[in-house]
């Protein structure tokens, strides 16, 4: 299953790793914000509503 | 078409419920093709009779670099609707997209230096292409550290569109360097509208659903990162006002 590389096959399996491993941390990163962000929201809108 | 109707999404509630509605048809999108092309690509293309296997790099290299010089010019358009009509959502999609597209770049310096040593004998060379984009590299940097720098969300907005607006001279010359100065190592565009220059179709079609895969991928975190950002300015305002009234 695995393509004949070559010579080269450090330069590509390389590229592939590190470009993949900075997508996934980007994503991760921008769910984690997004999900910690409209938890923190909802709890300030709902102690401002309890406030009045 | 009613142009007016574009401006409602201005409406930061508006834009959230858009974004709530449009973002997993573009998280889908994103994981169908950008998985599918770059297996496609990577398991399913043969080696370049010049290049060997490095040409399987491509499907990583264009789309980031693509991405990185198109992203910008998204933050370009977004800050300049906030200098002309003062909409907040626009100044945050900019702030937003900027650490995506500074991934991007910085995904299309390392595959080019990784690929650029066994092609051209270097990592690294002040090829004209190549110094372009680093200095993108640094004007991404430098946008995102100029809006955690200012406390003021306008005033973020203004400095942060000005600078937009300078480093859109090095997003615009790092895609046009190589026809600029005619000289430096890396080669002219991979993609054309000229069938003779683009590259073979075996790696042409994978490297389109790649290309899309990267666009996808650009708009659902661009999407997400903006309602984000959209929720963290609203949560800074209560703390604001809780904070007068206490």
């Amino acid at each position: 299953m695995m393509p004949d590389l070559g010579k080269y096959a450090d330069a590509v399996l390389s590229s592939y790793a590190v470009s993949i491993l900075m997508i996934v941390v980007v994503v991760l990163l921008s769910v984690r914000r997004s999900n910690r962000v409209k938890r923190e929201l909802q709890e300030l809108e709902s102690k401002v509503k309890s406030n009045g | 078409m009613n142009l007016n109707a574009f401006w409602e999404y201005a409406n930061p509630k508006k834009f959230i419920q858009t974004a709530d509605r449009l973002l997993p048809w573009f998280a889908g999108l994103a994981a169908v093709t950008l998985v599918g092309g770059l297996i496609w690509g990577f398991f399913f293309t043969p080696a370049d009779y010049r290049q060997g296997s490095t040409v399987k790099i491509i499907y990583l290299h264009v789309p980031s670099a693509l991405m990185a010089i198109n992203a910008w010019l998204m933050m370009l358009v977004t800050s300049l609707i906030w200098i002309v009509r003062r909409h907040h959502v626009s100044a945050l999609a900019a702030r937003a997209a900027a650490p995506v597209g500074m991934v991007m770049t910085l995904i299309a310096l390392v595959t080019g230096a990784i690929w650029g040593q066994p092609m051209w004998g270097t990592w690294w060379a002040w090829d004209p292409r190549l110094t372009s984009f680093l200095i993108l590299f640094l004007f991404y940097l430098g946008y995102i550290a100029l809006w955690e720098a200012i406390e003021n969300d306008d005033t973020a907005a203004d400095l942060t569109s000005i600078l937009c607006l300078v480093g859109s001279v090095f997003a615009l010359l790092s895609r046009y360097a190589v026809n600029f100065w005619n000289q430096g190592l890396h080669q002219g565009a991979s993609l054309s509208l000229d069938k003779e220059e683009n590259v073979a179709d075996v790696f042409w079609y994978p490297l389109l659903v790649c290309i899309a895969g990267f666009v996808f991928l650009f708009i659902a975190l661009v999407l997400m990162r903006t309602r984000t950002e959209i929720r963290a300015r609203r949560m800074r305002a209560l703390l604001t006002r809780e904070r007068m009234e206490a």
